[in-house]
């Protein structure tokens, strides 16, 4: 079978599994700290079992995360191995950094904080959960550094003989543009995945009338007005983020969109079905104007669509296809902003309802309220998808092709990556199956969690 | 010293010390359900590593990505053309990983059995396939003109490598049993006495076997020159050692000899192999250096000045764990895992 297809499958694999546990690790470890915060200032012991209760749930996600993180970094010289000549200068330093700044500082205060309940004063434990906490989130702020680089290179230039590009300027590469608009996205992502989580098994324990009321309620609160500003930052930093894809990215805007014609003023996709072969349109419902306005704030302006970028990229980079999968693209664009959209009602409800002190719930709001943990799952998923997807047919934009980047076959076989897809497979169907059991046990245990 | 040099130092410190960190917590992954007869035993024994082994798996992940980071080409050949022996490595790692936290969280004896040989296999499968690692490194491996490994699975367990694999296997097991016998009481302290104490001459044993025959398979003496130095020297004295100080009851002493004992072999090797990376088995033009397999020079200028503020700070902290840390554990502690 195609090396290609299968290093890439390899990876979309470890990376989409992977990436179910970070966001709810960034998300639960910034809500644990805040709830042990509150025990340290309050004393009130309620909190004190708020905090042994999700940081149960969040250790256990945590540890899948964290083995599942190995996998990515030695995967790029395992398939990748071209890539990672051709981009080690500049992508393996982040990288490097991560784990010297963030990986260590993450994994030495969790276990400083698991172990040293009764060893240390209560402040200190307290502040080990928040450089936990930091430790996670710097962690993915140095990933983003990476994968910015992937998306607009900056602060570089090419080898003389053209092998590798090599830096030139590290904080261009720290203050790209990309970085900063990523960054923001991808931690409130990760808080509204946390919040939902909590919103979820609280509302369940309510329902369910199970005791430790109080507590469950504190939960309610805490977690709603978590997700909502979670889910207000994530709303605003992606719209922030596709106004600047628009620029560095355009291909990938007009495959999430199915824009195939250059318009001005550009019409918003509905919903589309589509013929990629012949790219036009076989079905579709669009608003006027309301992608030029998304695009540029004003219901005026140019957003180019995919023929015309197709034949501007030609021009620049020679002959070839430049066009995504615009199935992909598009459809995971509109999951992700159909879930988010569907977050932001569902946690203004919860708004509505903790700011009445209403915490009955009719059975399909709560099943509403419980069953939506869901979306940030797929919203983070189908974001990334649209990420890297929507960059291809490149590795880095503009300099390395996807194709150029594996591992030669003569190294790693298909053989070896068939065995590797299923090892990993089966894998990680397993820890799926362990993890989703241990949570829903714990999660359904409540505050006095026996072994 | 020029910044390639610098960071091939750096590089080796890192797989140093996850050797000699690691080597431990591998160690007593190795030995638990042995020394760990029944439930409350085996809660003891993981607890001794459980606020350290985490903290001490990034010293592998820092160092892959030092790797990377000052040499690429050194980073995609060998983890390209070490593909299969890698795949098992993380498959084991994954399991022992994710078998700590998960076991303690169900009762059900076969969940605990079923994690509990997870973190033996976990431990025992990357304790041998370092050595085996490394020995081909220093051995060479068949690598083409354009860096790329050229050689399959198999070319990969010669019988060097599996001695060295089976010596770094029982070395692991030994420094893993000597830090229990540190930090733990009673009849567990006895059981892991007794495991060092028969372990240690099979691992001594095995250890000159690889000695030798480093010298047939390796031009490793070669490069090291008539007067080694002291650290290869110490590394063998410390692991003869270590009987003597088991005898003597003398553990914290033990347990520094099998850490020196591991620290300067490894060192021993890294020493070997400069200025080389990777050796190519096919021709000696075609092995990887730290010249022709860096990044270029401003992008180790800015690792430079970044590992000289950050490394001091992680030693810090990571120092004050294992100071808050170091009581014994018992069966009758309070067991996080």
């Amino acid at each position: 079978m195609d090396i290609l297809f299968l290093a890439r499958l390899q990876f979309a694999l470890t990376s989409v599994f992977h990436f179910f546990f970070v966001p709810l690790t960034l998300g639960l470890s910034i809500f644990t700290a805040i709830l042990e915060t509150a025990w340290v200032r309050t004393g009130n012991e309620k909190y004190l079992k708020l905090v042994q209760f999700w940081g149960r749930l969040f250790l256990i996600n945590f540890a899948v995360g964290v083995v599942t993180g190995i996998v990515m970094e030695f995967q790029f010289g395992m398939n990748w191995s071209e890539y990672s000549r051709f981009v080690g200068d500049i992508f393996g330093v982040p990288l490097a950094i991560e784990a010297l700044l963030a990986f260590f500082m993450e994994s030495t205060f969790l276990g400083i904080w698991i172990f040293g309940r009764d060893r240390l004063p209560k402040a200190v434990h307290a502040a080990s959960i928040w450089l936990v906490a930091l430790g996670s989130n710097l962690s993915a702020l140095w990933i983003l550094v990476a994968n910015s680089f992937m998306q607009a290179p900056v602060g570089f230039r090419m080898a003389a003989d053209g092998s590798r590009a090599e830096m030139t300027d590290f904080a261009a590469l720290l203050f790209n543009p990309n970085v900063w608009k990523q960054f923001p996205h991808v931690l409130a992502g990760g808080i509204v995945t946390g919040g939902f989580l909590v919103i979820a098994i609280s509302v369940w324990h309510l329902m369910k009338g199970t005791k430790d009321r109080e507590a469950f309620i504190t939960s309610m609160k805490f977690g709603t007005i978590y997700a909502f500003i979670g889910t207000i930052f994530v709303t605003m930093a992606g719209h922030t983020q596709m106004q600047h894809i628009m620029k560095t990215q355009p291909m990938k805007v007009a495959a999430a969109e199915a824009l195939w014609e250059t318009e001005n003023p550009a019409s918003f996709s509905l919903f589309t079905i589509g013929n990629e072969e012949k790219l036009e349109d076989v079905f579709s419902i669009r608003i006027p104007r309301l992608l030029s306005f998304l695009a540029y704030n004003s219901f005026e302006g140019e957003v180019k669509g995919i023929r015309d970028l197709q034949a501007e990229y030609e021009t620049k980079y020679g002959t070839g296809n430049y066009i995504p999968s615009i199935i992909t693209a598009y459809w995971s664009f509109r999951l992700m902003v159909g879930a988010g959209t569907l977050m932001l009602f569902v946690s203004l409800l919860g708004l509505w309802k903790v700011s009445r002190d209403d915490y009955r719930f009719s059975p399909f709001i709560g099943a509403l309220f419980f069953w939506s943990m869901l979306l940030p799952w797929i919203a983070n998923s189908t974001g990334w998808i649209l990420a890297e997807m929507g960059r291809q047919p490149w590795i880095v934009f503009g300099l390395l092709k996807t194709e150029q980047a594996v591992t030669p076959a003569s190294v790693v076989s298909s053989g070896e990556l068939i065995l590797s897809i299923t090892l990993f497979t089966l894998l990680y169907l397993m820890l799926a199956a362990a993890d989703l059991f241990l949570i829903r046990k714990y999660a359904a245990l409540g505050l006095e969690a026996a072994e | 010293m020029e910044l390639q040099t610098l960071w091939f130092i750096l590089v080796a410190v890192l797989f140093t010390g996850f050797f000699f960190l690691e080597g431990f917590d591998f160690g007593v992954g190795i030995l638990l359900p042995f020394i760990g007869r029944e439930d409350q035993e085996r809660r003891a024994l993981i607890n001794t590593i459980g606020p350290f082994w985490d903290g001490n798996e990034v010293w592998l992940v820092t160092a892959g990505g030092a790797m990377f980071a000052a040499f690429p080409h050194w980073y995609a050949t060998l983890f390209s053309g070490f593909y299969p022996a890698l795949l098992l490595m993380l498959a084991a790692i994954i399991f022992r990983g994710v078998a700590f936290e998960f076991r303690s969280k169900h009762k059900h004896p076969a969940w605990r059995n079923f994690w509990d040989w997870s973190i033996f296999v976990g431990s025992a499968v990357p304790a041998l396939l370092w050595g085996v690692a490394l020995a081909n490194i220093i051995r060479g491996v068949p690598i083409d003109a354009s860096m790329n490994y050229a050689g399959g699975f198999l070319n990969l367990l010669n019988p060097y490598a599996l001695a060295c694999g089976i010596a770094s296997l029982l070395i692991f097991t030994l420094h893993g049993a000597v830090f229990l016998t540190l930090k733990t009481n009673g009849e567990i302290r006895e059981r892991s006495m007794r495991a060092a104490k028969s372990v240690w001459l099979p691992a001594v044993a095995l250890s000159f076997v690889f000695m030798f025959y480093t010298y047939v398979e390796t031009d490793l003496y070669l490069h090291l020159g008539i007067n080694p130095g002291i650290i290869p020297v110490f590394s063998v004295l410390a692991l003869l050692s270590v009987k003597v100080l088991l005898d003597k009851n003398a553990s914290g002493w033990a347990f520094a000899m099998t850490g020196i004992a591991i620290a300067f072999s490894s060192a021993t090797i890294f020493m070997g192999l400069y200025p080389r990376v990777l050796v190519s088995s096919l021709n000696p033009d075609w092995s990887l250096t730290i010249q022709n397999a860096s990044s270029s020079p401003y992008t180790l200028g800015i690792m430079s000045m970044v590992a000289l503020i950050f490394v001091p700070l992680v030693l810090l902290y990571q120092g004050w764990s294992y100071w808050v840390f170091r009581q014994r554990v018992t069966t009758d502690s309070h067991h996080e895992y």
